[in-house]
């Protein structure tokens, strides 16, 4: 046994003293939680434990308990967050384990010892008696915690895991740094001679922790003697077979299936030790988990990001009615027949359909690669028997990093009928996006080329997931095939770029898909005659499921944006197209480069053009209607979590603007099966009852129900509650605002981050942009607020190439002052406004805002466009 | 109801009187001489020096409210004065109308009291700030709102007005200075006026005074509090002076000094003009550099709820009846 000796028997007259009062309150912790209390031990003899405590709220003795257990080397200020913010509600303990924190130093402690210390201080406390009792656990206080609710599961109502472990997950070693940490030479040295061990804990958060949690984190451990139990807790972590205490901890993993519990993990995902693995390990562990994951957060998740606010809304549920076993944790039914329900249609049954037949089904003029109906039909067979065979078990996540092409097409139906769930991200993410997504899907098998695998391993996207060449995939002999799977089961997540901060990665289910499937047929009349030229790489993926002929026209996929009007007809042309997508830049760019008096006869046969992703001129589509006589102009309204949700074509957006000049973006009716309706804004999400609906003419957020809404979000569960409000949760927050007018038509007037919140009420930044863009013949407008929310000004930000950044003449400010019926506190002009890169449309107004903002207080300020 | 106005030769103070007088209030006014702009209406003027006690107590005989406007304003000369003036002054007033019997006292007073230098961005009516050196003008008038809000209780009704930079025909104030400075080539802009400042047109400033001196029985929302008024239209500063500018016709070329100089500029000036002995305005201080070159603007709502009160001449309208006031002045005037 190698594993470095455990002090014995060490003298226990180390005292470190509580803080004083001022102390406490300059670390933000009201003084009268901090005690310290005589338990007997059950080795006989008693223990001072020092406890934060805020006691029961007022008047409610029995509300629920949170008691919180801190790992190493930290302690119960650890916990800060969940006391100041949870307290009002329930009762919060945050102990200091012995040796640690301001409890009594004592002789060394494995794990045994301390998961009876745990039962000696709930004793003590006579805690879980009255009212229920969660566990909060963090790093190796997880483990004690863990190991206590094995013991009688009945007595735990739930538990919140942060970034702790029970087991070095399957087929990987514990990490570095803590054998590191741990190696005989080092742990002494590391842990309690030098404060090496706290120091990296509380740096590893950098400055997503403040000076004083900084401050509060180091301050009982400033003596070797006082940090003697780092020492011991680290080398207590059975890193090696034969460990004292490798037994113990073996046994408490077995066993928690037992705690039947709802369970919250609550992740940091940049912890370098207990990192996603960890959580996927627990998840797999307990029968009832769900996860919100924190992407920007490290190691001390609970300082760094608001999981005390996650935790609130968790213990909300908890508490009110119960927290549903999600259902993506059964994707195999109770029976074991994993065969598909009745009514849901397979997303591959229109290629299965078609298996005899010899006619074309997708043409990439990009490649010059083709595939007919029979071809893919085996191939698709081929795909999901290969990964059947390479150990692909239903519900397993697969990264498709395969650009698109014949290839990607074939794969993704391959990996629906194997049971798998295709995660497919948007390249608009960057490089560094696309990673992120990828590792947060933990996917357990990549199919792509050998570069994009090689970043799969080398980047860490994926580092232990099998990977694939989708050539060779695709080659494979067909195989057993495995049982299709049913519509309940998961099919799909998909991230999407556009929105600020990391990706969402939104889920979807085999019958979500193909209901959209399914909406899109029935918007579009789409019939086995159509066929389908698709310029936005995504919807090309639609064209086998609807069962037409589909073609990927010549333009580079990662530039959409360059498609030429002569690439976008000769596709059209080589397939005699019914139907076109195109991205709103593609389309501009196609309008830009037709020729004039050139014959366009693939444009010619269209029946439908429609685009999507971003609003859509009505500008672009009218000169695109010279192109496409025969075309109707379609702009379906929708997001990655719903889509359609509204469908208009450009007479009736012509119309429309006639009808109401300043109602906004008019998107049209809802499409047939889904319902829209206008909440007000800022209702309580936490509320149990999906909000009531505005009078027709209200602004307010777009909510939609629709069978094709998509499941929720990946490992995101607070996000996921906060756009799912009602009982039920079929309901989804669009973050949009807008308002339904008398002839039952959609208008989207903005996001409801940007709305701007005046005195006089709210002010929506759609229609006073697109008011003003029309009537002065501006290109791009961006309408936002400055000053404090309910008292903010208007303030329009124009582009303008020629003019220097800054404040527009007298006469330009009395222009818009006459278009805008709100009143305008100051009207600036920028060289270019910010647009995100997909669509070069969607203006980011946080920046202008935040410039505007600077600009209006008098501060000294850059010229906007020179800002990185 | 009867009102004693103090400082009723001002543009806002006669401005009150006649809209008082006009609606069947009887009205008296205080100032140090008569004045000619009231002498067409039926208000009875009592002359004399706020400072002296008599003079206040024979004013508001028989009076059922007050609206206390007499003011030194300006950023010279002794601080005996500024302090014998408005703080000495308010409880000149305050002692008459509690020996009076009266129960309403709205008490004139500046956004100026709690300025601190920072920006402010849709800001509340802060509390008065006491501490300054050199600025006699607002240290004098925090203490005089501290007094007056303390008095406010069971018998008597104080609210505090604070109206934003006031302006319109007849100002004196700001718009004489703008152009006279527009007129002479020296109008120079702050931080190029791109900060939005609130400004009151004067028929708003009154309306505001007119209806805090409604709201201000014992006892109510408003009673011992402060609010600042104005039009609740931030501008930039630019914007106002250049609007001023044409509706006077009087060149808009202005300099652009920054911020830092303005306030380098200012505090030079301050220390200079006394050793020059100078009694007038200096062109420049850091209080006004910092006034011109920041944004001041207030959230209008708590003067909404509470005094019932919204302003009804926008800075558009303003400017146009500016524009009019200047031309009917110029035909008066031309030969």
């Amino acid at each position: 046994m190698t594993t470095p000796s455990v002090r014995k028997g060490e003298p226990t007259e180390v005292r470190v003293s509580a803080p004083d009062a001022d102390t406490w309150r300059r670390w933000g912790i009201d003084p009268s939680w901090s005690r310290s209390i005589d338990v007997a031990s059950h080795t006989g003899g008693t223990h001072c434990w020092h406890v934060l405590d805020t006691g029961a709220p007022d008047g409610r003795a029995d509300a629920p308990v949170v008691l919180c257990v801190h790992g190493n080397p930290t302690w119960g200020y650890a916990w800060a967050s969940f006391l100041r913010r949870l307290h009002p509600t329930y009762r919060v303990v945050a102990i200091d384990q012995l040796g640690m924190g301001y409890s009594e130093r004592t002789g060394s402690r494995r794990y045994a010892d301390r998961v009876r210390d745990l039962d000696d201080v709930i004793v003590a406390l006579q805690l879980g008696h009255e009212s229920p009792l969660v566990l909060a656990a963090h790093d190796w206080g997880g483990a004690v915690a863990m190991g206590w609710a094995v013991q009688d599961p009945r007595q735990v109502a739930g538990m919140i895991l942060c970034n702790t472990g029970i087991a070095v997950p399957a087929g990987r070693s514990a990490p570095a740094i803590i054998r590191l940490a741990a190696s005989s030479m080092l742990l002494d040295v590391v842990c309690r001679g030098t404060s090496i061990f706290v120091e990296g804990t509380v740096r590893l958060s950098g400055r997503r922790i403040t000076k004083i949690d900084r401050e509060a984190f180091r301050a009982p451990y400033r003596s070797a003697p006082a940090r003697a139990a780092i020492a011991d807790f680290v080398a207590d972590i059975p890193l090696r077979p034969g460990h004292p205490s490798e037994a113990a901890i073996a046994d408490v993993a077995e066993r928690l299936q037992a705690v039947d519990a709802p369970v919250l993990l609550a992740w940091g995902a940049r912890d370098p030790v207990f990192d996603d693995d960890f959580a996927a390990d627990l998840a797999g562990r307990f029968p009832n988990t769900t996860m919100h994951r924190f992407p920007e957060a490290n190691h001390l998740v609970m300082a760094e990001a608001d999981v005390a606010g996650v935790a609130e809304a968790w213990l909300a549920e908890l508490f009110d009615g119960g927290l549903a076993i999600p259902a993506t944790n059964s994707a195999v039914d109770a029976d074991g027949s994993i065969a598909l329900a009745d009514q849901v249609r397979p997303l591959w049954a229109a290629i299965d359909e078609r298996r005899d037949d010899t006619d074309e089904a997708f043409v990439d003029l990009a490649t010059g690669d083709t595939i007919t109906f029979a071809e893919l039909a085996h191939r698709v067979d081929a795909v999901a028997s290969e990964l059947h065979r390479r150990g692909l078990q239903p519900g397993d996540h697969v990264a498709m990093l395969t650009p698109p092409g014949v290839d990607l097409v074939t794969a993704v139906y391959g990996v629906w009928r194997a049971g798998g769930v295709t995660v497919i991200a948007d390249r608009g993410l960057g490089i560094q996006g696309l990673g992120r997504a990828v590792r947060s899907a933990r996917p357990r098998f990549v199919i792509g080329p050998r570069r994009a695998r090689a970043a799969a391993t080398v980047l860490r996207w994926a580092p232990r997931a099998t990977r694939l060449d989708p050539a060779e995939l695709v080659a494979a002999p067909v195989g057993e095939l495995p049982a299709a799977p049913s519509g309940d089961a998961p099919a799909a997540v998909l991230f999407t770029s556009g929105a600020t901060g990391p990706a969402k990665g939104v889920r979807y289910r085999h019958s979500q898909l193909a209901a959209q499937r399914d909406a899109l047929a029935a918007t579009y009349a789409i019939t086995s005659a159509d066929r389908l030229v698709a310029a936005f790489a995504p919807f090309a993926l639609y064209g086998p499921a609807l069962g037409i002929l589909t073609a990927f026209p010549d333009v580079d996929v990662t530039k959409p944006g360059e498609l030429t009007a002569d690439a976008l007809d000769a596709a059209c042309e080589r397939i005699g197209a019914t139907l076109a997508f195109a991205s709103p830049s593609a389309l501009a760019n196609v309008t830009a480069t037709a020729r004039d008096g050139r014959q366009h006869r693939g444009l010619g046969g269209l029946r439908v053009v429609f685009s999507a992703g971003a609003p859509v001129p009505s500008e672009t589509l009218r000169a695109l209607a010279e192109l496409a006589p025969s075309a109707t102009l379609h702009t379906p309204y929708g997001m990655t979590e719903v889509l359609p949700v509204a469908d208009i074509e450009l007479n009736a957006i012509e119309q429309a603007e006639r009808d109401d000049p300043k109602g906004g973006v008019c998107v049209g009716a809802p499409v047939t099966g889904a319902e829209v309706r206008i909440a007000a804004l800022g209702f309580d999400a936490a509320d149990h009852d999906v909000p009531s609906e505005l009078a027709i003419g209200s602004t307010g957020e777009i909510l939609v129900r629709a069978p094709w809404v998509s499941d929720g979000y990946l490992g995101l569960w607070a996000t996921e509650r906060a756009a799912r409000p009602g009982p039920v949760g079929d309901w989804h927050r669009s973050g949009d605002v807008g308002h339904l007018d008398v002839l039952g038509r959609l208008w989207v007037e903005g996001r409801v981050v940007h709305v701007i919140h005046a005195t006089n009420g709210p002010i929506t930044s759609v229609p006073v942009e697109r008011i003003i863009e029309r009537s002065l013949g501006i290109r791009r407008v961006a309408a936002v607020g400055v000053g404090p929310v309910g008292s903010q000004q208007l303030v329009i930000v124009v582009e303008d190439p020629e003019t220097e950044d800054g404040p527009v003449g007298s006469e330009m400010a009395a222009s818009v002052r006459r278009a805008v019926d709100e009143p305008v506190a100051s009207v600036l002009t920028v060289r270019q406004l910010p647009v995100d890169i997909r669509h070069n449309a969607k203006i980011d107004r946080a920046a202008v805002a935040s410039w505007a903002s600077d600009v209006s207080a008098g501060r000294r300020v850059r010229p906007f466009s020179g800002r990185s | 109801m009867k009102v004693l106005v103090t400082g009723g030769s001002s543009l806002i103070g006669a401005g009150v009187a006649t809209t008082l007088a006009a609606r069947g209030d009887d009205v008296v006014v205080q100032q140090r001489s008569r004045s000619g702009a009231l002498e067409h209406i039926e208000v009875r003027q009592e002359l004399g020096d706020i400072r002296d006690p008599d003079v206040v107590n024979r004013a508001a005989a028989r009076c059922d409210a007050i609206v206390h406007l007499a003011a030194k304003v300006g950023v010279v000369g002794e601080w005996q004065e500024y302090r014998s003036i408005n703080v000495d002054g308010t409880r000149n007033v305050l002692a008459a109308a509690r020996r009076h019997g009266i129960d309403r006292l709205v008490h004139v007073s500046s956004p100026s009291v709690a300025h601190g230098g920072e920006p402010i961005v849709g800001g509340a009516a802060d509390a008065p700030v006491l501490g300054r050196r050199h600025a006699w003008y607002p240290e004098s008038k925090a203490m005089a709102e501290i007094d007056a809000l303390a008095a406010a209780g069971d018998d008597l009704g104080v609210v505090a007005i604070r109206p934003h930079l006031v302006w319109g025909p007849g100002d004196t104030q700001l718009v004489g200075r703008i152009v006279e400075r527009a007129t002479t080539g020296r109008l120079a802009l702050v931080g190029g006026g791109r900060a939005l400042v609130d400004t009151t047109y004067i028929d708003n400033a009154v309306g505001a005074l007119v209806a805090a001196l409604d709201a201000v029985t014992p006892g109510a929302a408003c009673s011992g509090q402060a609010y600042v008024v104005s039009n609740g239209e931030p501008r930039m500063i630019r914007e106002l002076v250049e609007g001023i500018c044409l509706a006077a016709g009087v060149p808009f070329a202005p300099r652009t000094v920054s911020l830092r100089v303005g306030r380098s500029l200012g505090a030079v000036v301050e220390r200079v003009w006394p050793l020059l002995r100078r009694t007038d305005e200096p062109p420049l201080t850091q209080f006004l550099a910092e006034q011109l070159g920041t944004a001041h603007w207030f959230d209008p709502r708590p003067a909404r709820d509470d005094l019932g009160w919204t302003p009804t001449v926008s800075i558009d309208d303003g400017l146009v009846r500016l524009a009019d006031w200047f031309a009917a002045d110029r035909r008066l005037t031309a030969p």
